[in-house]
């Protein structure tokens, strides 16, 4: 402060802007004469004012016309040669001659937004509005129909404006006039509204009326629509808001308050209610007290509850008092006479009283037991034989619960060593078809061996009498073993055949031989005989005009047809549901054009003979895009397949790749593709000695019982296989210096000992030289795996094997 | 007026001349290639890279790498902006030229993929692999999928070609087979050993296929008979190219001896033992106009001309 005092003004801070210091010595300035102030318009131009202040309006080039050069109208154009096109295009508007003022707030002819006449609040669409208005009585805001009421479409519906033409007036009804007495008018004849509420009062007035034409015919009456407003809000079907207009006057007579309602007059002379008692300005009630401008003293101003207010009896009350408040339906009162008193005030809105009781259901008394009675119940079909194999424990409870005697001493081992027939037959379930167990399967024999044999590994003390899944598991296996031995003889095949057959009215489902015909019908000949017991069965269904080869084979055929297919199988099987598209899963796709014999093919070669011995002509369908891209037509436009056309053939045998003569014969070899793919596990040099190895698996059996489970199927793989000469004469039949892939190890030797003739070459593209004997089934499986490379010699081998710098070649890769 | 009289027509000359040789420092040269016109050169090496060379000047123009394993084979198309190859990592890719970028990175194959080709309009790519399909991949659409997979191959695809609206394709089951598109047909010819390289003829009328029977076949490509048979050389074990002169004249092939064999097509007479040197000829290569001759050894390209070296620098 010190310093600022010392400083003078210069630390002081300013706001604002300063006033220009006045000098004394300049003439003030003198504010601009009215005639020297000028208005511009929007865009700077001057603009004088003519005439009146308020009323004229420029026009013209700085008041003079149009523009600088004069009078021409900017869109001038001569209309000489453009008269018909411009009037054509577009004819004159006014606005094409105005100016731009003209559209303004205050011009001529202003485009401003403005309330169309379209819509006004003069006309009243009154039913409606009486229709909201009693509506607005049950809403739970009150009057909240006010706004709707601004905004209000004049013109009306189609509908309404047609029953206007056709005579209807609004505030009548529709339909045909009536003839009847004039009805009673209100005392405002001016407001004519039809619905008067309740009908039988209004019926009543209305023979009240004292003049009534004879023959003038009235409109029917309006009738107030029914208002389908949906009900909001969380409250209970029934409830009413509150009503401030009894509310506030705590009566129960509703009186007018102007305050919230404005329609409420108009309701009130809807009802047919003339304004009773005495009428008071302002807010009076309970809780308001009176105001100021009540001249009423002596109300009260608080309230003051008394007892009269209270109901003091349990007995109807007579209707028309307070009984039930405010929240008395609307009737309520006034159709007292029609409904029951005792539903007053109980019905919800909306519902009405039932013109007929509901029928009364009767319900009897069940009856009584009698004094002796047990609630037990006692199965009627269980037989005392067949409950053998239960438990001590379970026949307790059997005796007990039931009252049922078990006869027979209960044997040792508990529920689970039933099997499942004994469970069924406890259950009271009728047996099933077919064999019950595996061991029903078996000859006799062969039952009496295993007993044999179990007898003598197991100890007596667990020795079970109940043949259980696990023992059905290894029966199977022996049998199956049984009859791998006897595999090498087709006589017992045919025995084994036999056996299984015998005596089966099953039938046969699966028909191995379905292309062909006539041999399935020698098949089945021969299935049926089986069944008879006929030894002779295969040499009696066999064609006799056959040659001798073709038969041997058939007859081999059938009778591993026959065994594979044995009615054990069928009876398990028929425990399942057959596939529905069983065909589809037997067939494969494959090139409907087969390439011919490799062999010819060899010879030409070899004899330099190409051309028509060597070419082979496929159709072969390419893409449509690839057409399109390669800017082709595409050659077969109806075509929807890709590629060489396909056929459907059988998949029992991986060789229908190869020929179709092979595959018809071979078709019966079921799973041949299996083993030959799991030659790794059983190689083939060990297939032709099947005796014996189903022998060792008969001993092993003895020590290793876990793991049978697991050999059971490799066991099944051995049932099936065939013989090592078919394997031979299968692939010795494409061509004979062949190597297979099955067989790789085996003719790597083979090719050694061969000689080195060309030993080289046949190392490296094995397959290539094979050629048509390579399934494309090894094909695909070898191209999954990384290909190996094998060389040319061993002075490539490591070149090759170690790229680049020793030998920078190539090789093509054999495939594995 | 008068005529002039017709040019004698000169002897056909041979590519006998080395003019120069390019070390591609990429390893083995797994393939060369000439571009559509004759002007570049596309090397194909064991190190993963794809690279661009100008003939003339030899120079490197780009190095595209982008495979996982040894480039096999590549082709450019018609119009230098694109860049097909195939590796050993099962993928067939589309270069851009300019930016040496991947275009796309085609799988599918199951094995590795032995050729590629591009077809005329460079549309689709055509690549033939050791799982033995041939796949023709779009290159139109952002399809990832082949547009038509020719699996008729019974063992790998060795080499393929196109041209218009036929495919070539050899295989190592010994077959030739030739795809028209306008006739949807295939045929078939039975060779009998693997082959290794398939050729058209300049003139279409004529297939050309190289086998492990160290064998160069000429064969009537309507008729599938045989007019010319070419022998000599020696092909045993490696996947070896051959191909026809730029004016279908001669017949040329690599060797495992180190020498490119040249025969007279009508003759079949050998007329022209090239050494090229001591390990195998890989790959070769003749300009689709020009008398000019790549081969790949090791890891050099050689380039061959008709004349001795001092000439072609005037040129």
């Amino acid at each position: 402060i010190m310093a600022a005092d010392s400083d003078g003004e210069e630390d002081f801070v300013s706001y604002g802007t300063a006033l220009e210091p006045l000098e004394e010595d300049e003439p003030l300035k003198k504010p601009i004469p009215l005639h020297e102030q000028t208005v511009t318009d929007e865009k700077g131009r001057y603009k004088r004012f003519h005439g009146a202040f308020t009323g004229g309006f420029s026009a013209g080039y700085f008041n003079t016309v149009g523009s600088k050069e004069g009078w021409t109208p900017s869109t001038f154009k001569s209309s000489r040669q453009q008269k018909a096109e411009k009037q054509h295009a577009r004819p004159a508007r006014p606005e094409d001659f105005m100016d731009e003022e003209d559209f303004g707030e205050h011009g001529i002819a202003p485009t401003e937004i403005h309330r169309s006449d379209e819509f006004a609040s003069g006309c009243r669409n009154e039913t409606a509005e009486m229709a909201r208005a009693v509506n607005a009585q049950a809403s739970l805001i009150p009057g909240d129909t006010l706004l709707e009421g601004f905004i209000r479409a004049a013109s009306s519906s189609i509908g309404v404006e047609l029953l206007r033409r056709m005579g209807w007036k609004e505030g009548q009804g529709v339909g045909p006039r009536v003839k009847r007495k004039a009805r009673k008018q209100t005392s405002d004849s001016s407001r004519a509204y039809g619905c008067v509420l309740p009908p039988g009062g209004s019926e009543e007035s209305e023979d009240d009326e004292e003049f009534a034409p004879e023959n003038v015919t009235f409109a029917p009456k309006d009738v107030t629509p029914v208002d389908f407003t949906p009900r909001l809000g969380v409250q209970g079907l029934g409830y009413r808001g509150l009503d401030p207009g009894m509310a506030l006057l705590g009566q129960a007579v509703p009186e007018h308050v102007d305050l919230f309602r404005p329609q409420s007059e108009s309701r009130s002379k809807l009802f047919g209610e003339s304004s009773r008692g005495k009428r008071r300005g302002g807010v009076a009630g309970q809780a308001f007290g009176i105001g100021a401008l009540e001249d009423d003293d002596d109300e009260e101003v608080y309230h003051k509850d008394s007892m009269s207010r209270y109901d003091t009896v349990l007995a109807e009350e007579d209707p028309g008092d307070s009984l039930f408040g405010w929240t008395a339906p609307q009737q309520y009162g006034k159709t007292k006479g029609e409904v029951d008193a005792s539903y007053l005030g109980k019905i919800l809105e909306g519902f009405t009283l039932a013109q007929k009781p509901v029928e009364q259901k009767t319900i009897f008394p069940p009856p009584i037991l009698p004094s002796n009675y047990r609630p037990m119940h006692r199965r009627p079909g269980v037989e005392v034989s067949r409950m053998s194999g239960i438990s001590s424990a379970l026949a307790e409870a059997l005796r007990t619960s039931r009252g049922h005697m078990v006869t027979e001493d209960p044997q040792k081992g508990g529920r689970h060593q039933l099997d499942a027939g004994q469970r069924g037959a406890l259950l009271g379930e009728s047996t099933q078809q077919g064999p019950g167990s595996v061991m029903d399967l078996l000859r006799p024999e062969d039952r009496q061996r295993l007993l044999n044999l179990r007898n003598s590994s197991n100890p007596p003390a667990a020795q079970i009498t109940t043949p259980d899944t696990q023992s059905a598991l290894r029966a199977a296996v022996a049998m199956a073993s049984g009859m791998a031995a006897a595999a090498s003889s087709g006589l017992r095949q045919q025995q084994e055949a036999l056996a299984a057959w015998k005596g089966k009215t099953s039938t046969q489902t699966f028909r191995p031989f379905e292309n062909i015909p006539s041999k399935q019908a020698r098949y089945e000949q021969y299935v049926s005989r089986l069944k008879q017991g006929d030894q002779d069965a295969l040499e009696q269904s066999l064609d006799s005009g056959m040659t001798e080869w073709e038969r041997s084979r058939e007859r081999e055929e059938f009778v591993r047809a026959s065994i594979l297919y044995r009615p054990s199988s069928s009876s398990l099987s028929s425990r399942f549901t057959s596939a529905k598209q069983q065909e589809d899963d037997n067939q494969v796709e494959v090139s409907r054009d087969e390439e011919g014999d490799v062999d010819d093919k060899e010879a030409a070669a070899k004899m330099k003979m190409f051309g028509k011995l060597t070419r082979e002509s496929f159709e072969w369908h390419p893409d449509k895009l690839l057409c399109k891209r390669f800017n082709v037509p595409h050659p077969y436009p109806e075509s929807v397949m890709v590629g060489l056309p396909k056929v459907k053939r059988d998949k029992f045998s991986v060789f229908n790749f190869l020929t179709v003569s092979d595959s018809q014969q071979l078709i019966g070899e079921l799973r041949l593709q299996t083993v030959d793919v799991s030659s790794d596990r059983n190689s083939h040099p060990a297939l032709s000695s099947a005796n014996q190895e189903s022998s060792d698996e008969e001993e092993e059996e003895e020590e290793e019982e876990e793991e049978e489970e697991e050999e059971e199927e490799e066991e099944e793989e051995e049932e099936i296989r065939p013989p090592m000469d078919l394997f031979k004469a299968i692939f010795s039949g494409s061509s004979d210096q062949d190597s297979s892939s099955s067989e790789e190890e085996g003719d790597k030797a083979e090719e050694e000992k061969k000689g080195k003739t060309d030993a080289n070459h046949l190392n490296l593209f094995s397959i290539g030289t094979t050629s048509a004997s390579t399934p494309t089934a090894s094909a695909s499986t070898a191209s999954a795996s990384t290909p190996t490379l094998t060389p040319a010699s061993s002075s490539t081998l490591t070149g090759l094997l170690h790229p680049p710098l020793r030998s920078f070649s190539f090789i093509i890769c054999r495939r594995v | 007026m008068m005529a002039f009289p017709q040019p004698k027509p000169e002897a056909p000359q041979l590519p006998q001349h080395l003019h120069r040789t390019i070390d591609c420092k990429q390893g083995a040269v797994r393939a060369v290639r000439f571009n559509a016109d004759g002007n570049y050169l596309l090397t194909c090496g064991s190190d993963k890279s794809l690279k661009l060379w100008s003939v003339k000047g030899e120079a490197l123009l780009k190095s595209y790498s982008g495979h996982g394993y040894e480039v096999l084979d590549a082709d450019s198309s018609y119009d230098n902006s694109q860049i097909c190859s195939c590796s050993s990592d099962k993928t067939v890719i589309l270069w851009d030229v300019g930016t040496g970028q991947v275009t796309r990175k085609l799988r599918g194959h199951a094995g590795k993929v032995n050729c590629v080709q591009f077809n005329e309009e460079a549309t689709v790519i055509l690549s033939g692999s050791i799982d033995g399909t041939v796949r023709c991949w779009d290159t139109r659409s952002r399809r990832f999928e082949p547009i038509q997979v020719l699996d008729e191959a019974r063992d790998g695809v060795s080499s393929l070609k196109v041209v218009q609206h036929e495919l070539l394709t050899g295989s190592v089951d010994g077959r030739v087979r030739r795809y028209d598109l306008r006739m949807g047909q295939l045929h078939v010819d039975y060779i009998g050993s693997p082959i290794t390289c398939v050729c058209f003829s300049q003139d279409g009328q004529c297939t050309l296929s190289s086998s492990l029977d160290s064998t160069v076949r000429l064969l009537d490509k309507s008729t599938g008979e045989m007019l010319g048979e070419y022998t000599g050389h020696k092909m045993k074990g490696y996947k070896l190219d051959c191909c026809l002169s730029s004016k279908d004249t001669h017949v040329l092939s690599c060797s495992e001896d180190g020498h490119v064999y040249c025969w007279d097509l009508v003759e079949g007479s050998l007329s022209l033992k090239l050494a090229v040197g001591k390990a195998v000829v890989q790959s070769l290569s003749f300009h689709p106009t020009e008398t000019c001759l790549l081969t790949a050894m090791e890891g050099k390209v050689q380039v061959w001309g008709p004349n001795p070296e001092e000439t072609q620098e005037d040129v």
